[in-house]
This record gives structure tokens, C-alpha cells and sequence, in this order.
């Protein structure tokens, strides 16, 4: 099982590669749309890329609740748990 | 009647990843065609294509890149260096009024690589692993769309779809909505992504491909006895054309001006070339002009190397220019950069536009029995030179569905050498 800061690192990439934000501007308080910038679309493929990088399921009704990257971390934390 | 003038011109082609590599080669006679080496093509039975010289991806925002089918990929190099060019700028930087721009680019198939590659995608893994971005990225009008973005066109954005005659009805429809007062400015142009072993296949069985395998350089040669099909190219080729006012208001270089526009529809035949289609297609966009046969001094022809095209459009060719005919100097620089479908038209304008800027014709490589009958005076593999003094030339796209589009432009108003 990987810890907070493990995912968030590899979320960070994710995010990274799929919207071009900085790796270091990906921290637990900041809000994908408002915060990074992130379209929905893209929002979209993040949530798939996690789905295969952490073997979890992640419904789009639950994806939807997802605002924050510490709402997404702690959600992939309890789906691996 | 507005007067519309070319300021700006951009290329991403199989001779090069910019305009001005492009018409290099082109003068020197080079050819764009080789195997294609990927292992896709390896069980094909026609390997050769003129693939894009650079890599659009390469030369873009990775972050960007990856929103982009590569069709919209080669339409936003071409934009961005044509916009560039014009000695416009982006975002702050832009003098254009977005109320007044439009973007008119053409197409002839799409984002084929975004379609086909996710429905591999949907086959293997499921369809939750399609990605969101594959409707936006597919779309035929995705080219214009995304450039109509990135340089804020607001007046409309369009994207004409008519097979290999698209952009020149890009040019033509964006030309029509400058005259009617409905823009000022335009970024024109035409993009083609199909590099793909469908496309390479489908063709293939129309019969319509080179099947030169063994010499790809040697393949694509339009009017040779030898012409066997075209060479599938791909890339991007876009203009900027605006009023002689708003041109001469910000102190633009004139390339020169577009001066007629000329469509008709062969409702004939789908795929087979109609010569009645072509002369009129031709005679309209001289009307047009106010020109008359004997100011055409030039033809940047359709010329795919097609046993069926090629003798038609000479045909067509000689009975617009009547006896001028021998005072005229066609090519196909097609012979050079394969067939680029949808961007044909788009290139092949901006070739004319440089030959009558710089005085000069390229080559049509491949050349070296010409077939018989033929009426027109081809530039056989060695550039040729213009006259001085006032020139215009004609370029011509004909697309399968019937549709026939000739642009004309001439060197009325340009800023350059009037020699």
C-alpha cells in the first residue's frame, strides 16, 4: 500500500503529464479546476490514469466529489486499502 | 468589391517543417517520397508516402501536442507561422480586431488518428479507457476550430470539407466573406493527417496509389507516360489574406493578391475528374479576376500522376488558355510533396503565390517522357523563370465528390520586387 505522500507524488505526475501543471504546484490543498487550471476533459483522463497507475475503480459519480488533490489521494488511499 | 491581398504564409510539409525549407526544395527539385519504415506498413502492398519532413508534435507545447489530433497539430504550426509571417501577433501582442477575423481551414478527412486509434483502443481495453478528448480531437472542423482559438477569430470559423479541393474552398469561402464586408482579416488554409494503414489500404484498392515501392522518389510523376497513382502526403499550409486597406493601414509586405475564385460541382461521376467541371471551374475564377487567358502565366496544376487525372486537367488547361497557352508555365509540385488531400489546395496556392513573388516556377520532377498529346508547356524538372512585369497564375484543386475550386492570384499590389 502506498502512503499519502507516495500518491500524491505519482498524482502529481499524472497531472503533470496530462495538463502540464508542475509537479510541485500539485499539493494536497489545491483545488483542480480553480487552483491548476484543469479542464474537465482533462480532469477526465486524470481520473482514468489514476484508475490504472493505482488499480482502483473510481465511479464518475464518486469522481465527481473529487475537488481537491487531498480529496483524491484519500479517496485512492481508502479504495487500496 | 473589397480588394484581398496575401500577407502571410505558412507550411509544414514533406519537404520541410517551415515555409521557407519547403520552397527550397521544391526549386531544387526535391522529392518527399520514401518507404514509410514503420512495422504497420511492413504487410502492406504499397509502403511509400510523403510523411511530414518534422514531426508537428515536436515543435509544440507537449501539454498542447496532446489535446491535438496530428491533423490539428500540422494546422497550427502552418497558422501560427503564416500569422507570424503576416508580422501579427498573439494574445496582447495582436493588433487584429477578433470581431473582424476569421478562420477558414480545410479538411479532407479528419482526425483519423484519434478516431481509429481509440476504437483500437475501445476493442482491447474497454470503452472506459477511451479518452474524453477523442470528439474534440476527431472532428473534421477541430483544425479551424483550434487555430480560430489560439489566434481569438470571433467573426466565425469555418471548415470547408470538399476532399482534395477543401482548402482551396477554404480560400475561396474565407475570400467571398472579406468581399461581402463580413471580415477584414483571414487565416486561411487546409491540413491532412491520414497517414495510416487504412487510408494506405482503401486508396490502394481504388486503385489510386503509386505502387513504386521500389523507388519511392521516382513515384509520384504527374504527366509522365509512367504516372501509375498518387503518393498519399500529409501536412499543413496556411495564409494570411486581409483587405488591401487593412494591409496597407499596418504597413503589411503584400505577397500579392488574391484576385478570383472560381467552384463548380461535376455532378457526374464521385470519383472519375470531369474536364467540363475543370474548364469551368478555371473560367469562373478568371471572370472573377477580370483577367483573360493570355495575363495567366503560370498553373500550379491538380496533377496528382493519376493515368486518368493528369490527361484531363491538361485538356482542361490548354482549352481555358486557348493559344496563350504557350506563354504559360504549369507544374505540380506534387511531384515533390505527394498528395496532402485536404492541404493540397492551401499549399499549392502559397506555391503559386511564391512563384510569382520570387519569379520563379518549380519543378514537376518525374518528368522525362512526357505523355502524348499533351498541350501545355510543363517546367520538366528544372525550375523555370517568370517574365517581369504584371503576372498572375491560377492554381487548381479538384476533389472525389465532383468539386473543382481554381484560386487565382497575381502580383497586383505587392510590396515586392516589381521587376
Amino acid at each position: 500500500m502506498a502512503g499519502t505522500e507516495e500518491i500524491r507524488e505519482q498524482l502529481a505526475e499524472i497531472v503533470n503529464d496530462v495538463a502540464g501543471v508542475a509537479v510541485e504546484d500539485v499539493q494536497l490543498d489545491k483545488s483542480f479546476t480553480e487552483d491548476l487550471d484543469v479542464d474537465s476533459l482533462s480532469m477526465v483522463e486524470i481520473i482514468y490514469a489514476c484508475e490504472d497507475k493505482f488499480g482502483v475503480s473510481i465511479p464518475d459519480d464518486d469522481a465527481k466529489n473529487l475537488r481537491t488533490v487531498g480529496d483524491a489521494v484519500a479517496y485512492i488511499e481508502r479504495a487500496q486499502a | 468589391m473589397r480588394t484581398v491581398v496575401i500577407t502571410g504564409l505558412g507550411a509544414s510539409t514533406p519537404l520541410g517543417g517551415d515555409l521557407p525549407t519547403t520552397w527550397s526544395a521544391m526549386l531544387a527539385g526535391t522529392s518527399g517520397v520514401s518507404l514509410i519504415e514503420a512495422e504497420w506498413a511492413q504487410e502492406l502492398p504499397i509502403r511509400i508516402a510523403a510523411q511530414a519532413a518534422v514531426d508537428p508534435a515536436s515543435v509544440m507545447d507537449r501539454v498542447a501536442a496532446r489535446k491535438l489530433d496530428r491533423s490539428s497539430q500540422f494546422a497550427m504550426v502552418a497558422a501560427l507561422e503564416a500569422w507570424a509571417d503576416a508580422g501579427l501577433g498573439l494574445d496582447d501582442e495582436s493588433t487584429v480586431d477578433p470581431d473582424r477575423l476569421i478562420t477558414s481551414i480545410g479538411t479532407g478527412i479528419g482526425g483519423l488518428h484519434s478516431l481509429l486509434g481509440n476504437w483500437d483502443v475501445q476493442k482491447e481495453k474497454g470503452a472506459r479507457r477511451v479518452s474524453p478528448l477523442t470528439i474534440p480531437m476527431l472532428m473534421a472542423n477541430a483544425p479551424a476550430a483550434n487555430v480560430s482559438l489560439r489566434i481569438q477569430s470571433r467573426a466565425g470559423v469555418h471548415a470547408p470539407v470538399s476532399a482534395c479541393a477543401s482548402s482551396n474552398e477554404a480560400i475561396a469561402l474565407a475570400f467571398d466573406l472579406i468581399r461581402l464586408g463580413r471580415a477584414d482579416v483571414a487565416l486561411v488554409g487546409g491540413t491532412e493527417a491520414v497517414i495510416h494503414p487504412l487510408p494506405m489500404a482503401a486508396f490502394g484498392q481504388m486503385q489510386a496509389l503509386s505502387k513504386r515501392n521500389d523507388e519511392p522518389t521516382k513515384a509520384s510523376r504527374p504527366f509522365d507516360v509512367d504516372h501509375d497513382g498518387f503518393v498519399l502526403g500529409e501536412g499543413g499550409a496556411c495564409m494570411v489574406i486581409e483587405t488591401l486597406e487593412h494591409a496597407q493601414a499596418r504597413g503589411a509586405r503584400i505577397y500579392g493578391t488574391l484576385a478570383g475564385a472560381g467552384t463548380t460541382a461535376d455532378a457526374a461521376d464521385m470519383v472519375a475528374p470531369s474536364q467540363r467541371g475543370q474548364v469551368l471551374a478555371m473560367r469562373k475564377a478568371l471572370y472573377e479576376a477580370g483577367l483573360s487567358p493570355a495575363d495567366i502565366k503560370h498553373v500550379n496544376a491538380h496533377g496528382t500522376s493519376t493515368p486518368t487525372g493528369d490527361p484531363i486537367e491538361a485538356a482542361s488547361v490548354a482549352e481555358v488558355l486557348g493559344e496563350a497557352v504557350g506563354g504559360c508555365v504549369v507544374t505540380s509540385t506534387k511531384s515533390m510533396t505527394g498528395h496532402l488531400l485536404g492541404a493540397a489546395g492551401a499549399l499549392e496556392t502559397i506555391a503559386t503565390m511564391k512563384a510569382l513573388y520570387h519569379r520563379v516556377v518549380p519543378p514537376t520532377i518525374n518528368l522525362d517522357n512526357p505523355e502524348p498529346g499533351l498541350e501545355i508547356d510543363v517546367a520538366a524538372n528544372v525550375s523555370r523563370p517568370l517574365p517581369s512585369g504584371d503576372l498572375a497564375a491560377i492554381n487548381n484543386s479538384f476533389g472525389f465528390g465532383g468539386h473543382n475550386v481554381s484560386v487565382v492570384v497575381s502580383t497586383e499590389n505587392t510590396t515586392g520586387s516589381a521587376a
